[in-house]
């Protein structure tokens, strides 16, 4: 007999995860009369909250204001832990003009998230240690909030040679992926899982086989035949993950699925973690609320990869964001220039931007008719740092402060006063929403306040 | 009607019927010596072409001519879209012109339809990628209905590439709303996935082709071959060839051209009676003077000026 076997991929003997923000002075705020919802301290209700030197000191009634605490009068208002984004394209290096490290964190503060992850999929690709350490340097002077990066897996994220990951790691890559493409040959990422031992950090996956999905622009069904348009059919998504499985059972591995689309790939999934594999995976809001029926009008912004899929993919999503199959929402917000998306269909680029929508859109359109509730939105908003090994965030006394005050009730027009973000290819341009962000604390500073949003008393 | 022809999906069946009546009427006129009335004297009809095509583009053309409008062609070799000009800038530098109409044809899908967001002008899409060819699609019914008398209960099998086709996407559209039952035959690698949604069946063989009222062949074509969508053309032929053993004697052929001779068609039914090929050309002259009048001339409502309900906007109660 032999004995089991530990996890042999485990990232035991690294150090933390390390983000990097510019240095802002820490926040001594209270939060009076707001309500408090924090579904992994299962709090739900009013109180004050109370933010000392950055971290929260005491939540309770009647809280008085320290000398020089900043008095927010938070009535009507609901206070959140801020959510974390694992799936961000900061366009940095290579695509300035579309976004850059203050820009594309800024519209995450925004949007009410305190961290958030970004993607290397730049120009260079995040491929080798000074890449990395120039990015970290500036996300130091410009992130408005904790900002991780992740390294590629291989090499230009071409998928036949593994990049240098155990000296990425050492230099603080998050995690790794080749997000944009697939690691297309079963033998590289094979590889890449078993150089996880040695590397640690979760590889996050894109899945797709570019046999199936070849030269697709949209979801192959009855919208794609009528539109005479290449489709994308759901089963190149669901087999790669399939295969992806598979693999990192093999090499017990850990690995997290990106911008899962499909219901038969939901199923995979479910599958592979009732086996033990350790597979954690993101849905995007735009996943979740729209379907290939909007490309009919052929707007641009309703092109992104994987594509906007079915009414029954839409609806096991949905199930799976439920139940915790799908462990976390994700906005895989992809800034495009206004000239590219202003093509045909066909040529303009694959992604939508989605850091000032995601919670008022999911709110809208999947809370208020009471298709899942509000705590369950928070929980898988605020969880997209755990695959990573990010704690949540929790309104917890002795927590680093990261609180969002939304209002719930306020209604706006997405665009209507432009964004944050330096493009506008916001998949819910136009839209009207319910639920507006007006103050985020992340990491203990203040990273966003609407610019309507009265300043509060200082005591 | 619409201020835009940008898809069959534009047109009710009073509009189709409303066009097919004056291209008859249009038909008169070209049977004349002096072809010309001078219903569009003093407009402008661009067409502005961004791939290679002989029958479309001459006979709209030929359409505008005989309207007596002003013409500009603009074709994408020998013009700023040479020189990276994007379909944006293109369409607003020729808007300003004032033209009436412009006509689009481009190898992407709805850039008929980003073109009429761009410009005043009434914006006929002459084909758009695998999307749609409308205009196609009204002088085939035009044509048919001519021949056959009435479309009503007609039934028609397409058959080829309907992957590829933009004259399918359209026909299966057009045919079915004026009442005919539309099959779609080919290999199944070049049949959509859930096409029955357009209001079509799917057969993959000839076997029940007999029950056909009239067969319209597509172009394969040839570049088809090396994304190994069919093994060969030999097969291809072997499977799918309309010919004089399968095509029955009351039949009647249809195809857009150009055709592959010996490939999607036999020459001995390219030639005979049964095909109506030639008068599909024919009537692409009338069916797209029909559509220009229809739009700039038939409606009265002033050229540049929209009303409400043609820009989709809500009305006040």
């Amino acid at each position: 007999m032999t004995p089991t076997p530990a996890p042999r991929n485990g990232s035991g003997g690294r150090p933390e995860v390390e983000l990097d923000r510019v240095p802002t002075p820490a926040a001594d705020v209270l939060v009076r009369g707001a309500r408090l919802l924090d579904p992994r301290a299962d709090l739900d209700g009013k109180a004050d909250l109370l933010v000392r030197h950055g971290r929260i000191a005491e939540i309770g009634d009647g809280l008085e204001p320290p000398e020089g605490a900043e008095v927010i009068e938070a009535r009507g208002l609901h206070a959140f832990p801020a959510f974390v984004d694992p799936h961000v394209h900061l366009r940095t290096p290579g695509r300035e003009d579309e976004e850059d490290i203050d820009s594309g964190t800024r519209a995450a503060a925004a949007g009410g998230f305190c961290a958030i992850l970004a993607q290397p999929n730049t120009e260079p690709a995040v491929d080798t240690a000074p890449v990395l350490r120039s990015l970290r340097e500036r996300a130091r002077a410009e992130a408005r909030i904790p900002t991780g990066f992740l390294g590629a897996i291989t090499v230009g994220r071409r998928g036949e040679r593994l990049t240098e990951m155990a000296e990425l790691a050492a230099v603080g890559a998050v995690g790794f992926t080749d997000d944009g493409s697939p690691v297309e040959p079963a033998g590289v990422l094979r590889q890449a899982l078993q150089y996880q031992r040695l590397a640690g950090r979760p590889l996050a996956l894109h899945a797709e086989d570019p046999s199936l999905s070849g030269a697709g622009v949209m979801h192959e069904g009855a919208m794609s035949a009528l539109l005479g348009l290449t489709g994308i059919p759901s089963v190149s998504e669901s087999t790669m993950v399939a295969r992806d499985c598979a693999l990192a059972a093999y090499e017990e591995g850990r690995i997290h699925v990106q911008h899962v689309s499909a219901r038969e790939t939901v199923e995979v999934i479910e599958r592979a973690r009732a086996a033990g594999t350790r597979v954690t995976c993101e849905a995007t809001p735009h996943h979740l609320l729209l379907t290939d029926e909007a490309v009919r009008s052929l707007d641009t912004n309703m092109k992104m990869n994987p594509p906007l899929r079915a009414e029954a993919d839409r609806q096991a999503l949905i199930e799976g964001l439920r139940l915790g199959t799908i462990d976390c929402v994700a906005t895989d917000h992809a800034p495009h220039s206004r000239e590219e998306k202003e093509e045909p269909f066909e040529l303009a680029p694959m992604g939508v931007t989605g850091l000032e929508t995601a919670f008022a859109a999911l709110f809208t359109w999947l809370v208020l008719p009471g298709v899942i509730d509000l705590r369950l939105l928070v929980a898988r908003m605020t969880a997209g740092g755990e695959p990573f090994g990010i704690a949540a965030p929790a309104l917890t006394p002795g927590l680093p402060a990261n609180v969002c005050l939304v209002d719930l009730d306020a209604e706006w027009d997405v665009g209507e006063a432009g964004y944050e973000s330096r493009s506008a290819n916001c998949a819910f341009d136009g839209r009207r929403l319910s639920g507006r962000v007006r103050m985020t604390i992340a990491d203990g500073a203040v990273a966003y306040r609407e610019r309507s949003f009265a300043l509060g008393a200082v005591a | 009607m619409r201020r835009h022809v940008l898809s069959v999906d534009d047109l009710s069946r009073e509009d189709i019927e409303r066009i097919l009546g004056r291209a008859e009427s249009f038909a008169e006129v070209s049977g004349r010596e002096i072809k010309k009335v001078p219903t569009l004297r003093g407009r402008t009809v661009i067409n502005l072409f961004y791939e290679a095509s002989t029958r479309t583009s001459s006979s709209f053309e030929l359409a505008a001519k005989r309207l007596s409008a002003d013409l500009v062609s603009v074709k994408s070799s020998g013009s700023a879209v040479e020189k990276g000009e994007s379909l944006k800038d293109t369409v607003q530098t020729l808007s300003a012109y004032d033209p009436a109409a412009i006509v689009i044809r481009s190898p992407q899908a709805g850039a008929a339809a980003l073109v009429a967001r761009w410009t005043r002008a009434s914006v006929i899409n002459a084909g758009d990628g695998k999307h749609e060819h409308p205009t196609q699609a009204l002088l085939d019914l035009y044509t048919l209905k001519r021949r056959a008398g009435s479309l009503d209960g007609l039934r028609l099998w397409i058959v080829g590439d309907v992957l590829h086709s933009r004259v399918a996407r359209s026909n299966i559209l057009a045919f079915s709303r004026m009442g005919c039952e539309v099959t779609v035959c080919g290999p199944p690698t070049l049949i959509p996935r859930e096409i029955e949604a357009l209001g079509c069946r799917v057969r993959y063989t000839l076997d029940e082709l007999g029950d056909a009222d009239a067969v319209y062949a597509l172009r394969m074509q040839r570049e088809r071959m090396t994304g190994s969508f069919v093994p060969s053309l030999r097969e291809y032929a072997a499977q799918y060839q309309i010919d004089g053993r399968r095509l029955g004697p009351g039949q009647l052929l249809m195809h857009p051209g150009p055709v592959n001779r010996g490939v999607e068609l036999a020459a001995e039914v390219i030639d005979s009676p049964q095909a109506l090929i030639t008068e599909q050309v024919e009537s692409g002259v009338v069916v797209r003077m029909a559509v220009l009048y229809e739009l700039l001339a038939g409606g009265g409502a002033p050229s540049g000026v929209r009303t409400p309900a043609e820009t989709g906007e809500p009305q006040p109660a």
